[in-house]
């Protein structure tokens, strides 16, 4: 599927900086499903579906969802711990799809990415200090173990952990030290780039809260960029320059989140806004509560993925799969024909 | 609830201990609230601070040892469920109150079919009663709950639902014996935001078909402001504010609750300018450290000397009640000045 040139042209041309410091082309990952004794490929999830859009300098992009609809699969994809089916991945200009293991780690440095769950992404067995300074060991082997250490140190102290953490063991902490000990061993390594796969939804309101801030916080001091993936509209929101919904593979929706959230077009993310819970009971809410639920991605509808769902599809739209054309806002981008 | 309207379920300073080789955790620790016919009364907090603990008292579902009732009553229509015998309890589980959980796919059995995992609930309180009329019982039962085809689709297995269908499955099981209190624990906590929309509405058309009461179970706000008649914010096991919704939402008196509320991301946050989020510094002190003082005090803004003693809740006005020693606007600001300062990240 080839995206309308105006998208291209947009997406390969953010503010200033000369170019974006990820760029992603009609990333496809459709995982065989295989049966039999013989293994025979019987079909595919077809998880992600030519997806592109780009990431700029110190600029935070929000990739929002229901679960299944691909997010995390991109996610991993942009860091090769998925192997993508087709399209490109490039990294400050270079493409990083068709580099061999030890090509692609030199990249890997610049690219980290801190997992949703703090339980199950900390090995048990090391202690927080070996945790951290894993990813230097590997990417700087000179530097010495108490320059080594000394680096640990400073990175607990700056994403708020006492230095005496360094000796202990993942279990010994809660939900929102750990994923302060996943951050720490994202930077160590001074990325320019984190995949943030869903990093608060795990944890409590008021941890949540402390957590974005920190994220926030290193973002404007080391001029990080973040693909954020959540499935929380107003964390997304509050963190986001521009977002990207995703439906079923397909991203349908593309915009700055002022535009999205103020204008939003599809009838996918106008039911996802109007489904997210008063924030108090006196607040007067359109709601519309969608019908159904998201279809599997091994055989998905044919055209428009949404149109089973959506409350304005046509019979046209279950023929042929609408292009992401701009609306509204320059730069912002509507999977829907109906909408415009 | 009103005065003089009677209750169903009164739960009077209940204590629920566990006792474990740290020492005794005070899980929950003398909490009062009660439900009226007809309502939703929600129990909010963070994990760990005895929401859970305090609805699986009231189903009497906890193991004993190590979990022991130190004290209290649960007065379910005026009689008290801890003095019942394990029969007589069982005879009120699943026929007077009923349990919705988080986790819609542990609480079906896998290898049962969803219509006979409905019909059997039905079956154990009405003894005697015809297979097949369990069976269309809980055909009936999927059909109230939206579940289409529900001939056809009570002959599927658990895994072949998804997630928002399984709660719907375990919401017809709650309802088959006409209750009259659920409740329900995080009800869609695991569920998608579509689908959590979905599960609500149909919660609110349930209550209003059956006269429902509603315990619910969340850690989140937005349920609570979408669905509760009234709220207890709960904190270290104890209740720490207590209002109808509207009221609580207007004006939080306590400080931990106005720390709730402002550590929630501001919608329009993108247009308004970003602020940094509201914090609340620290951490919950542990189960099995809890002291006679207000347990809140290392995280409170307003904390000083007075706060070594446990204040009581204290009603402020009509049915708000709050347990602090500086219930006031006071809180509002001692918030605003410590985020002025830029506090713990």
């Amino acid at each position: 599927m080839s995206e309308p040139n105006a998208v291209s042209q947009a997406q390969a041309a953010p503010a200033g900086q000369g170019g974006p410091l990820v760029e992603v082309k009609d990333l496809r990952k459709h995982f065989p499903i295989r049966r039999g004794l013989l293994s025979s490929v019987v079909g595919h999830v077809k998880a992600v579906t030519d997806v592109s859009f780009h990431v700029g300098e110190a600029e935070t992009l929000g990739l929002v969802g229901e679960s299944g609809c691909g997010k995390t699969t991109v996610g991993r994809s942009l860091l090769r711990l998925v192997e993508p089916s087709s399209g490109t991945i490039l990294f400050r200009g270079k493409d990083i799809t068709q580099l061999s293991n030890a090509e692609l780690r030199p990249f890997r440095r610049h690219m980290q990415i801190i997992f949703q769950d703090p339980y199950s992404s900390l090995n048990p067995r090391m202690t927080v200090e070996q945790i951290i300074a894993e990813g230097p060991l590997i990417h700087e082997p000179g530097v010495s173990s108490a320059q080594r250490r000394e680096h640990v140190m400073e990175l607990l102290r700056r994403v708020g952990l006492p230095p005496e953490s360094a000796d202990r063991y993942p279990h010994e902490f809660s939900g929102g030290q750990r994923q302060r000990i996943g951050i720490a061993r994202a930077l160590a390594v001074n990325p320019s780039f984190i995949v943030c796969d869903e990093p608060v939804s795990a944890l409590d309101v008021s941890v949540q809260a402390q957590i974005i801030n920190l994220l926030m916080d290193l973002q404007a001091e080391r001029k990080l960029s973040y693909l954020f993936i959540a499935h929380d509209l107003s964390v997304v929101e509050h963190i986001s320059q521009r977002v990207a919904v995703m439906y079923l593979g397909h991203i349908v929706e593309y915009a700055n989140t002022t535009d999205l959230y103020a204008d939003p077009r599809h009838p996918y993310t106008k039911a996802l806004l109007s489904a997210v819970p008063k924030r108090s009971p006196d607040d007067v809410k359109e709601r519309q509560i969608l019908g159904g639920e998201p279809p599997s991605p091994i055989s998905p509808p044919p055209g428009c993925p949404f149109a089973p769902r959506c409350p304005i599809a046509q019979p046209e739209c279950s023929k042929k799969l609408p292009e992401l054309e701009q609306m509204g806002a320059p730069s912002h981008f509507v999977r829907c024909p109906l909408v415009k | 609830m009103a005065e003089g309207e009677k209750a169903l379920l009164e739960v009077r300073d209940l204590r629920t201990h566990f006792d474990t080789d740290a020492g005794t955790a005070r899980a929950v620790d003398g909490i009062s609230f009660a439900i009226a016919p007809g309502e939703c009364v929600a129990l909010v907090g963070e994990s760990g601070c005895g929401k859970s603990v305090s609805s699986m008292s009231v189903m009497r579902l906890l193991p004993s040892p190590p979990a022991r009732v130190a004290s209290g009553q649960i007065l379910f229509e005026g009689r008290d469920l801890l003095g019942l015998s394990n029969a007589e309890m069982c005879a009120v589980r699943g026929k007077d109150i009923a349990m919705i959980f988080q986790e819609p796919q542990s609480a079906l059995n896998p290898v049962f079919t969803i219509g006979d995992q409905v019909a059997e609930a039905y079956q154990i309180h009405h003894a005697g009663s015809r297979p097949r009329e369990a069976w269309e019982k809980a055909v009936a039962a999927l059909r109230s709950v939206g579940i289409p085809d529900p001939e056809s689709r009570a002959k599927d297995y658990p895994h072949q639902l998804s997630g928002g269908m399984k709660q719907r499955v375990c919401i017809a099981m709650a309802l088959i014996c006409s209750p009259k209190l659920i409740i329900a624990d995080e009800p869609t906590t695991a569920l998608d935001v579509t689908i959590q929309a979905q599960i609500l509405d149909l919660l609110r058309t349930l209550r209003k078909e059956h006269n429902l009461s509603l315990l619910l179970i969340t850690h989140d706000l937005g349920v609570v402001a979408e669905m509760a008649d009234r709220v207890c914010v709960m904190y270290a096991g104890k209740i720490v504010e207590t209002a109808p919704t509207r009221e609580l939402f207007a004006k939080p008196l306590h400080p931990y609750t106005q720390g709730l509320m402002r550590a929630r991301p501001e919608p329009g946050s993108s247009r308004h300018g970003r602020k940094r989020l509201a914090v609340i510094p620290g951490l919950v002190p542990a189960a099995t450290q809890f002291k006679d003082d207000c347990r809140f005090r290392t995280r409170c803004p307003l904390a000083d000397e007075k706060c070594g003693s446990e204040p009581a809740l204290q009603a402020y006005d009509g049915e708000h009640c709050a347990a602090c020693w500086h219930t006031s606007a006071a809180g509002v600001q001692a918030w605003d000045a410590r985020d002025a300062k830029g506090g713990p990240a």
